[in-house]
């Protein structure tokens, strides 16, 4: 070997990054102008796909990234729809805004519930948080003005007078009902873009890697000197603030709230693990393709009730033990595929090796 | 053959350790393996107790491929380890750590607890303390202790003087002619060159994971241990 | 006079809770494994007795001494198929891998014997109640209450004074020289499940003697008994025993003043412990 002039540079770029970053803008664009020809049908898909897909990156860069498996992220989906029934039922606000404060309640349950749980580790951090969301649910039950433990429903004039909602219904010529849905699905699609983006982002910063650091080896990282207490209480509100936003925009869509709910482990939480586990954790990927085949296997086998259930728990179980880097695993394994590259690698003169 | 080395190449994951070891140990032998820090010497002694998993034919016991078994399976067929570091089980008492030692006992041999604490008559005042509360030196005699306890007809003991004061480390290796004498065969892994020429039959002398250089203690000059132990002429 | 009546009935219930809690601490401690599905076990067992009580005519009594060395048998398979298979350094794949075997078994249940909450029929004793000095206390949950200290006091001795004990803290200490010590962690492992759920089966008798269950209680189960793990301190039975009563207590004290604040009553007691001893009250002294 020869050595050359040629700078070494530490870059993440792939080509396969270069598409996809074409491909994101097509989508995003389609995306928007989509309730324009789309069904209101397949809006009200879309939007749960896109709210469980917003879901499913926040919970993967808790565990999959921070290590901080919780299991009580239904907490933040419930405070903040909450947030936005009390703020537009007893404050008057409109909901539109009243979304945001769904992100301010996250934060705001969030530092109790890192203080608490924080003190456990590991599996007993997952209960822990678990608890505390059970807690939060017993208390919202309590919430008489929000109809305690039967819940309540938003106003219709409250919904139908929402900012934006009139100007849709005019544009694409619909009626109020199919307008708010429309415009529930295009914040939908800016959250999760945002949610993907801003992740990606944090990933590729310097807090990013040393997070990445610390999961694969915590002593080593503990070493050089990353603050590992000061990671995970970042990555947790973070997450405690996005889960919040999505929460009361689901509840915004419904229309509708209860404790049970709304604090429904089963919808925020155990979904969202099946997800992100069958998809393939701890990568951006992974949940990408994991809400896919959640949802297709969901309108398949939603008459059957609880086989449907069973079914995800047992691929689950079988993903894990045989698959524990999930499809998205399995895919970039044979293909070397990476649409989000966080890794970065060396380039120069040498020809490229494997990713380490 | 009691036990014979093919070739045996061993690692941790992509990392390579050793690189075809050839050694042989006869029944009733004591080898003393030497070698410089990271030479591969434990990792030697954790593929023959199979600790790390090989392929089986690397390793014969008596003649028979035991590359593949796992620790458990290896110590039935008498191949009993001392681990480095001592490694006793801190929640069980000095006497529970010799009597797991015994648990999975081949037949009626030369060892039992009475036999044991004979062998290192502090132990039996200490027996109800928990293991890891002794010295450094009474750790290492139940660490020996508990390996006995299944009769071995090999005992391996990988740096059984670390770390203790040359009187403790004389007490120690007492022990060693009153097991041999029950006709075991034992590897002693060592870094101190003087105590492993002492005490052994033969030698083998380890360098990044190769064998450098074997032979009788007699034999064996202070140049050619001190080349095959740095690496040629430093 | 109704107060110290309250503190007694919470005291019995926290027997329950430590039988729930026992078999989690016991696994926990061997093998730092946390499963999620251990709420749904203790339901499922307690199908298993109903089952064999409706179809058999069996008395619960002896329902249960044949659903023991089923469930025993149960625990066993799935540390061996399953669980061997994705412990080690990553606590994940066993959290998600009990999380889904969690809902695999509710659903399983729902589809076998609808939502319809069931009780297991006790005739002789449902009911029943005897003096304690100057109050009347159950016999179902003096029974339940004596069946947790028998419970623990048998495991100790079994993990303190035989080999199999001696196995268990040994592979508990350091899997891997326990391995040299002849000691396969695996089958270890599978045997510490399946006592686990010998334990299961006891606590589920009780479960679905005094009160109606369903297939989704599962979870509140796990949560209480995870709580009496946490305040005991991790490893020690009694200390689990201690920390149900505590879970007790303070559930029936707040049902007291509130009926709708039960739960909540035993959540916030919980936190206090966690707040004043985040190790629990009697925490191991190596970890
Ligand atoms: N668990 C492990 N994982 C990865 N590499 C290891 C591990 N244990 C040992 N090694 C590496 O294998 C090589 C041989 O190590 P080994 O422990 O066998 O050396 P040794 O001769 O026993 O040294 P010492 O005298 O210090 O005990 C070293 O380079 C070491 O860094
Ligand atoms: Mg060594």
């Amino acid at each position: 070997m020869t050595p050359s002039d040629t700078p070494w540079r530490a870059s993440s770029k792939t080509r396969a990054g270069t598409f996809v970053a074409i491909l994101a803008v097509a989508v995003i664009l389609i995306g928007l102008v989509l309730p324009g020809f789309a069904s209101r049908r397949l809006i009200q898909d879309l939007f749960y796909i896109l709210t469980m897909l917003t879901l499913a990156q926040i919970w993967n860069l808790l565990a999959g990234y921070g290590g901080l498996v919780s299991v009580g992220q239904q907490a933040f989906v419930g405070i903040g729809a909450y947030a936005l029934f009390g703020a537009v039922i007893l404050g008057g606000m409109d909901p539109m805004l009243a979304i945001l404060l769904g992100g301010v309640a996250g934060l705001v349950l969030a530092v109790p519930m890192a203080f608490f749980a924080f003190r456990l580790h590991g599996a007993y951090f997952a209960i822990g948080t678990w608890v505390i969301a059970e807690v939060t649910r017993l208390l919202v039950a309590q919430w008489k003005a929000l109809g305690g433990g039967t819940g309540t429903s938003l106003p219709r004039a409250a919904t139908s007078d929402m900012i934006g909602v009139a100007q849709v219904a005019e544009l694409f010529d619909v009626r109020t009902a199919a307008a708010r849905d429309i415009l529930a699905y295009w914040i939908a699609l800016i959250l999760a873009v945002a949610v993907i983006a801003g992740i990606y982002g944090l990933l590729r910063s310097r807090m990013g890697l040393a997070l990445i650091a610390v999961r694969d080896n915590p002593e080593a990282a503990k070493s050089v000197g990353v603050d590992v207490r000061w990671l995970k209480w970042a990555v947790f509100l973070i997450a405690s603030v996005a889960t919040g936003v999505t929460g009361a925009l689901i509840f915004l869509q419904t229309a509708r709230i209860s404790p049970d709910a709304a604090f429904a482990i089963t919808d925020w939480t155990a979904y969202v693990i099946f997800i992100v586990v069958i998809g393939g954790i701890g990568t951006i990927e992974g949940p990408i393709l994991g809400v896919l085949v959640f949802f297709l296997l969901r309108n398949s086998l939603a008459d059957y009730g609880s086989w449907y259930l069973l079914t995800l728990g047992l691929i689950a179980i079988l993903a894990m033990i045989f698959a524990p880097k999930g499809l998205w695993g399995l895919i970039s394994a044979r293909s070397g595929l990476h649409l989000f590259p966080i890794r970065r690698r060396l380039t120069g003169p040498l020809p490229e090796r494997g990713e380490g | 053959m009691l036990l014979q080395t093919n070739s045996l190449d061993a690692g941790y994951g992509r990392f390579r350790a050793l690189f075809g070891i050839d050694i042989e140990v006869a029944a009733g032998e004591c080898i003393a393996i030497i070698g410089a820090n990271g030479a591969g010497k434990s990792t030697l002694m954790r593929s023959i107790s199979g600790v790390l998993p090989n392929a089986p034919g690397m390793i014969l016991h008596n003649g028979e491929p035991i590359g593949a078994l796992s620790a458990a399976a290896i110590l039935k067929r008498g191949i009993a380890m001392v681990p480095e570091g001592r490694k006793l089980f801190p929640s069980l008492s000095v006497e529970e750590n010799l009597l797991i030692g015994g648990q999975k006992r081949r037949g009626s041999g030369a060892w039992s607890l009475q036999t044991i604490y004979d062998l290192f008559p502090i132990l039996r005042e200490k027996r109800a303390l928990p293991g890891t509360s002794l010295s450094g030196g009474q750790q290492q005699m139940v660490a020996i202790g508990r390996a006995l306890m299944s009769n071995p007809e090999l005992l391996l003991c990988d740096e059984i003087s670390l770390g203790l004061a040359p009187v403790v480390i004389r007490d120690i290796y007492a022990a060693l002619p009153r097991i041999r004498e029950t006709g075991a065969a034992v590897i002693v892994v060592e870094q101190d060159i003087t105590q492993a020429l002492r005490v052994a039959d033969r030698v083998y002398c380890l360098m990044e994971g190769r064998v450098t250089l074997s032979g009788t203690p007699d034999t064996l000059t202070r140049d050619a241990i001190h080349d095959a132990y740095f690496g040629g002429h430093a | 006079m109704i107060w110290l009546d309250t503190i007694v009935q919470g005291i019995l219930l926290g027997g329950l809770y430590a039988l729930f809690a026992t078999g989690l601490s016991l696994v926990f401690g061997i093998m730092r494994l946390v499963n999620l599905a251990h709420g749904d076990m203790i339901v499922l067992a307690a199908y298993l007795i109903l089952v064999l009580v409706m179809t058999l005519g069996l008395s619960p009594w002896i329902a249960v001494l044949i659903a023991a060395p089923v469930m025993f048998a149960l625990g066993w398979l799935l540390q061996r198929v399953v669980l061997n298979r994705v412990l080690g350094p990553d606590i994940l794949p066993p959290l998600l891998v009990t999380f889904g075997l969690s809902i695999a078994i509710q659903n399983a249940l729902l589809e076998g014997f609808s939502a319809d909450s069931r009780r297991i029929p006790n005739p002789e004793l449902e009911g029943a109640s005897m003096a304690l000095g100057p109050i009347n206390v159950g016999v179902m949950p003096m029974l339940t209450f004596a069946s947790a200290i028998v419970v623990i006091v048998i495991l100790n001795r079994v993990i303190y004074a035989t080999p199999l004990g001696r196995s268990f803290r040994a592979t508990s200490d350091d899997p891997v020289t326990a391995g040299l010590m002849g000691v396969e962690p695996m089958k270890v492992f599978a045997v510490a499940t399946g006592l686990a759920m010998v334990v299961v089966t006891i606590a589920a008798l009780y479960l679905g003697t005094r009160a109606n269950f369903d297939p989704a209680i599962g979870p509140a189960r796990l949560i209480y008994a995870f709580q009496a793990v946490i305040i005991g301190g991790l490893g020690s039975l009694w200390g689990t025993l201690a920390g149900g009563i505590i879970i007790g207590v303070a559930q029936t004290l707040g049902a007291a003043v509130n009926p709708e604040w039960q739960i909540l009553s035993g959540h916030i007691a919980f936190l206090v412990v966690l707040l004043i001893r985040p190790r629990g009250l009697f925490p191991r002294a190596y970890d």
